[in-house]
């Protein structure tokens, strides 16, 4: 037997032998009985009417088992897909979601949008015969542009909604906002673009569906980051299978960063086809269609002010916001930009008053939802932006004025004026400790020796704040969310002493399988290797919430210690009953009970068996058994923080911007593996350098077509973009959960890219041109940045 | 992929029967471009016509005239081999950093000229040091070669069998990647040869080109300087949304300063 793991250590990572030497499962790698696969065609326009479409000479092609359009779909009453967070506007009306049919009826909304659905046996036949569907298109004008699509004469995606406009939503006291600008020694406005992202998930999406008709049960493989919701949403919603006839398995599952939490067209038509067909069915995206169809991330137009008094303390900030959505509200479409983002605005501050707008509006373009971090750095990059160009205009450093308005480490909880109470932090610190690792001091020479070589260098900070572990229930419901965020956990003891943990939360890439055994090896005292994860399928373990918003830890994690401390209580009962002492005198340490005092002990093991073999046992006081469930719906929001350090040198004869020093400090709580922490952050980091340097989705404003749709054009961050991050931990653990975590799945993502861009355009600003770059900040625009006159 | 009949050949001679006897037959090199081709579903050919076991078309030799690849030699060879690296050192660095390590294991010079990518690494040294490119049937000189946007002097069912660069007295190739693919945005070869300098550019307009007002102010002055208030017109250049046709003539510039400084 192996050891037991502590909090704290850097365990190794149990799934890695399994992902390392291509034994892990994914859904693409299952083998299904007779199973026949589906192509989708795509629209190629952006926006168009289907005068007509004629599948007769797809559906005689070889191998063809079915060929089903719009009207199909319609005629078999599918519902449409659904956006399960139903925002309120400013004047209390829900939010406008269009009708988003599985199969485009008879228009189509961007490039991308699905046409028709082709069964084949197999996958060369299906994609043969979507080449003989013939499809009469009127195409017809786009609107790609967010604030383009607000404007009186643009384009309507939708007939239905007026103006493009899905919501108009505020948050924040405006009468305190105005008021607090007439009395500003200083106002900083800030005009800002965060740039559209698609998520590119190493596996991309796929879905294989059967049908049993002996029980009349569908089972759906899918790569999901949630697979109970997508059985509720797909049960409750759009196909009406009964969700004790449907289950739902997401196998590993090779990342998500949010686009794998919605339930798209694609396993939808699988699933219903499987049934239809009676035939199973496979489908697994190619590259190019992950690129035009899955939910992309962030796309904000803002405008914003923030006014201080003489000596830089916030007074107050206003916000302007347009959010684009795309074609169709995708499932949390709705909640990013508004929940998880207005409610950030007062970062790390005391900023007494803040007022944010946000127009959420349709587009001629792929669907926009949650992406790591999920508004949380929209938020982030927005607000460590204006700071800096405020302290540039004010001419006081900028990490002196984040000091000037922190909230003191007393405050806590802290209220703030967009609704969250912060329960702890202590953000001075980090952020000296962030100052010191990077050299900020040293910063000015360096920049005198890079002017020296004729290189532009800046340094920039972000200092960030993050609401995950999401959710309290209560409050997400109160906002207008469809689903409670609790989170389950079952332990279910084996009688020869290994053990289950079955958890509703999901891993694909976070590491749980290790984690999670980890929390439970030294709370129960168990070997790791005695421990098995068990996740992602909902014939398996209890219904759970799944993973996003840095919430599995936090939630999941507290399930599982609530679900450990049951079986501790059992034991306790169980062992004063062997050893003939009274369950009060009963201590659990280093996996045995104990009777306080003596000697005596009952091993967990001896307990457990017991528990199965109950011959000598208190059965008229205890039930058999050692298996326990839980449920924890958290009590508030974690609040992880933490302050990036970001050193760039700009060449300006190129425009090239490269990295050279790279500094992140994040107080996450307790720190369960500080490897997988570490990793979390370094892969958090790579992907906000990638949003600030390097990721560019440019849709074609006249027609509409996604120019960046392969990786000859979208540019990934890759290892030679990056330098070696330096990383530190400051620890105010969690007060109301029973690990002390916030979550460190998204931090690396939410402050990366102010960090990176504050550089940029402290570098740039020794030629005026600081003011004159968005994100991402390519060679291209850096050079123009630098020649623009 | 649509179907195709598949051949490989063991000599030039059936590797040449049976592009003349396919209605369609297309050369498989390195399948670094031809076969993302096929799975896109750009390209129907009847036939693939795979080069890979025509042992005459590989290898490399350096003799008093130069160096000559191969054309089934891959870029990784190049990149690695010692003779290379010591005859024209220009040349191997400039292998080295084509792709990336799958694509210089597969891809070809045979197949990277014949393609005639805009933003291929290969033909600015082969345009700047004056190399030239022998097939089956002729020898062409680099300056023939390139005629546009993927187009080549090279007939119907000819085979690039080898290229031959001349020794240069000195040259360097600067590139300036475009960063999503890594292909050249601007790449600019100079040398210093016998009938005098080269400057060739690739990665900015349809195909490689020289740029003559360079080359004149290398003759008379071999510096970076002499060519650093030299632009090309952006005019005709090649734009897309990581470079317009005017921040590629200005990498033009840059690149060519640096790369005259890296030849010293
Ligand atoms: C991810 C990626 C990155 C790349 N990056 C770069 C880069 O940075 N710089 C760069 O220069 N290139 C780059 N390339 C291109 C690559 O290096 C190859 O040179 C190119 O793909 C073609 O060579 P190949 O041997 O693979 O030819 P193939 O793909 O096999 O063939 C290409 C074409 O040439 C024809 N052909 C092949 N051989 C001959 C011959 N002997 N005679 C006549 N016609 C022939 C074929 O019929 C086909 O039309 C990259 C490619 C990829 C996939």
């Amino acid at each position: 037997m192996g050891n037991v793991a502590r909090i704290g250590e850097r365990v190794r990572r149990t799934e890695d032998r399994r992902f390392l030497t291509g034994a892990g499962r994914y859904v693409d790698d299952l083998q299904l009985a007779r199973c026949t696969y589906a192509y989708f065609l795509r629209s190629p326009h952006a926006h168009a009417r289907i005068r007509s479409i004629d599948t007769s000479k797809a559906a005689a092609a070889p191998g063809v088992v079915a060929v089903f359009t719009g009207k199909d779909v319609a005629d078999a009453k599918v519902g449409g897909l659904i956006c399960g967070w139903v925002v309120k506007d400013k004047h209390g009306e829900p939010h406008k979601a269009p009708g988003h049919p599985a199969i485009a009826l008879d228009t189509v909304r961007y490039v991308g949008d699905t046409v028709a659905m082709v069964i084949a046996d197999t996958a060369a036949q299906a994609r043969d015969a979507a080449e003989q569907i013939e499809v009469d298109y009127e195409v017809l004008p786009a609107v790609i542009d967010p604030a383009a699509a607000v404007a009186a004469s643009a384009v309507q995606v939708h007939a239905d909604v007026p103006g493009n406009l899905s919501y108009d939503w505020e948050l924040g006291d405006k009468a305190a906002v105005d008021a607090a600008f007439a009395r500003a020694a200083h106002i900083t406005k800030l005009d800002l673009v965060n740039n559209r992202l698609v998520p590119n998930a190493m596996e991309p999406r796929a879905a294989a569906a059967e049908y049993d008709r002996g029980t009349g049960t569908y089972t759906l493989y899918t790569t999901s980051q949630n697979p109970h919701v997508t059985r509720l949403v797909l049960s409750a919603f759009v196909l009406g299978i009964p969700e004790h006839k449907l289950r739902v398995v997401a196998p590993d599952v090779g990342g998500g960063f949010g686009s794998k939490i919605f339930i798209y067209a694609d396993e939808t038509l699988v699933l219903w086809a499987a049934g239809k067909t009676g035939r199973a069915i496979k489908w697994t995206a190619e590259r190019s269609e992950s690129f035009m169809t899955d939910a992309h991330g962030r796309d904000h137009v803002t405008h914003a002010e923030l006014a201080l008094d003489k000596d830089g303390k916030f007074l107050a900030l206003k916000v302007d916001t347009i959010a684009n959505m795309g074609a169709y509200l995708s499932t949390f479409a709705t909640a990013v930009p508004t929940y998880l983002y207005g409610t950030l605005l007062a970062g790390q501050y005391t900023t007494p008053a803040i007022h944010c707008n946000v127009r959420a509006v349709f587009t001629h373009t792929a669907p926009v939802d949650a992406y790591r971090g999920a508004g949380r750095p929209e938020a982030t990059y927005l607000l460590e932006t204006i700071v800096s160009k405020a302290a540039r205009e004010m001419n006081i450093d900028p990490a002196e004025l984040r000091k000037r308005n922190f909230i003191a480490a007393g405050a806590f909880p802290y209220q703030t004026p967009v609704a969250l109470t912060y329960d702890s932090g202590n953000y001075t610190p980090i952020l000296d400790q962030a100052m010191k690792l990077a050299d900020y001091a040293g910063a000015s020479e360096r920049k005198a020796a890079a002017k020296a070589k004729g290189k532009l260098r800046g340094i920039g900070i972000s200092s960030y704040i993050e609401a995950c572990g999401l959710a309290p229930s209560a409050v997400v419901g109160s906002l207008g969310a469809g689903v409670g965020q609790w989170e389950s956990a079952q332990l279910r003891f084996n009688p020869t002493g290994n053990l289950q943990i079955l958890t509703g939360s999901h891993s694909h890439g976070q590491s749980h399988e290790t984690t999670f055994a980890q929390i439970v090896s030294d709370k129960l005292g168990i070997p790791l290797d005695q421990i098995e994860v068990v996740h992602g399928d909902t014939a398996q373990v209890p219904f759970g919430m799944g993973s996003y918003g840095s919430r599995s830890l936090a939630v999941g994690g507290s399930a599982i210690m609530k679900a450990a401390d049951k079986i501790i209580a059992k034991g306790k009962k169980i062992a004063a009953h062997l050893m003939e002492a009274a369950e009060a005198d009963i201590v659990f340490e280093n996996g045995a009970f104990k009777v306080t005092g003596t000697d005596k002990n009952v091993p967990l093991g001896q307990a457990v068996f017991s528990a199965y073999v109950p011959h000598n046992y208190p059965l008229d006081k205890l039930e058999p058994g050692m298996d326990e469930n839980a449920f924890y719906d958290p009590s508030n929001f974690t609040y992880p923080s933490g302050t990036q350090i970001c050193e760039v040198e700009v060449d300006p004869d190129t425009g090239g911007v490269e990295i050279v020093n790279f500094v992140a400090v994040d107080d996450f709580g307790n720190v369960v593996n500080p490897m997988i922490v570490e990793g979390q952050v370094h892969g958090g980091i790579a992907q906000g350098v990638g949003q600030a340097l390097l990721e560019y989705t440019v849709y074609d404003k006249e027609s509409g077509q996604l120019l960046s749709g392969s990786y000859m054009d979208y540019t990934m961050p890759r290892a030679d973009n990056l330098p070696s991050f330096n990383l530190g931990y400051q620890v105010t653990p969690c007060p109301h959960n029973p690990l002390g975590v916030k979550g460190c799945g998204e931090a690396g993502a939410i402050a990366a890219p102010a960090a990176v861009m504050n550089a940029v355009r402290d570098a740039l600003a020794q030629v005026g041109a600081q003011d004159r770059i968005e994100m991402p900040a390519t060679p291209q625009r850096v050079w123009q940045a630098i020649h623009a006159h | 992929m649509y179907d195709f009949a598949y051949h490989k050949p063991k000599s030039m001679a059936d590797a040449l029967a049976a592009l003349k006897k396919a209605a369609d037959g297309k050369l498989l090199a390195g399948g670094m471009t031809l076969i993302p081709t096929l799975k896109q579903r750009l390209a129907q050919p009847s036939d693939v016509i795979d080069l890979a076991a025509i042992g005459e078309l590989r290898g490399i030799k350096v003799d008093g005239n130069g160096v000559t690849v191969g054309a089934m030699t891959k870029h990784a060879e190049v990149a690695a081999s010692a003779d290379v690296a010591k005859a024209i050192p220009a040349l191997a660095k400039l292998a080295a950093n084509i792709g990336d390590g799958q694509v210089r294991n597969r891809g070809t010079i045979g197949g990277s000229l014949a393609n005639s990518d805009p933003a291929a690494d290969y033909p600015a040294a082969v345009l700047g040091l004056g190399a030239t490119i022998t097939t089956n049937e002729r020898t062409i000189a680099a300056d023939d070669f390139f005629k546009g946007l993927f187009e080549t002097a090279l007939k119907e069912g000819e085979i690039i069998t080898s290229v031959t660069f001349p020794k240069p007295a000195k040259a360097a190739y600067m590139k300036f990647p475009n960063p999503a693919s890594r292909y050249a945005m601007v790449g600019v070869f100079v040398a210093q040869t016998s009938s005098g300098p080269r400057v060739a550019v690739t990665g900015a307009g349809p195909c490689a080109f020289r740029v003559k007002a360079m080359e004149d102010a290398l003759a008379k002055n071999w510096s970076a300087d002499a060519v650093a208030g030299i632009k090309v017109p952006a005019n005709g250049l090649n734009g897309d949304i990581h470079g317009s046709p005017e921040y590629r003539a200005h990498l033009v510039t840059v690149m060519a300063k640096r790369a005259v400084a890296a030849a010293g």
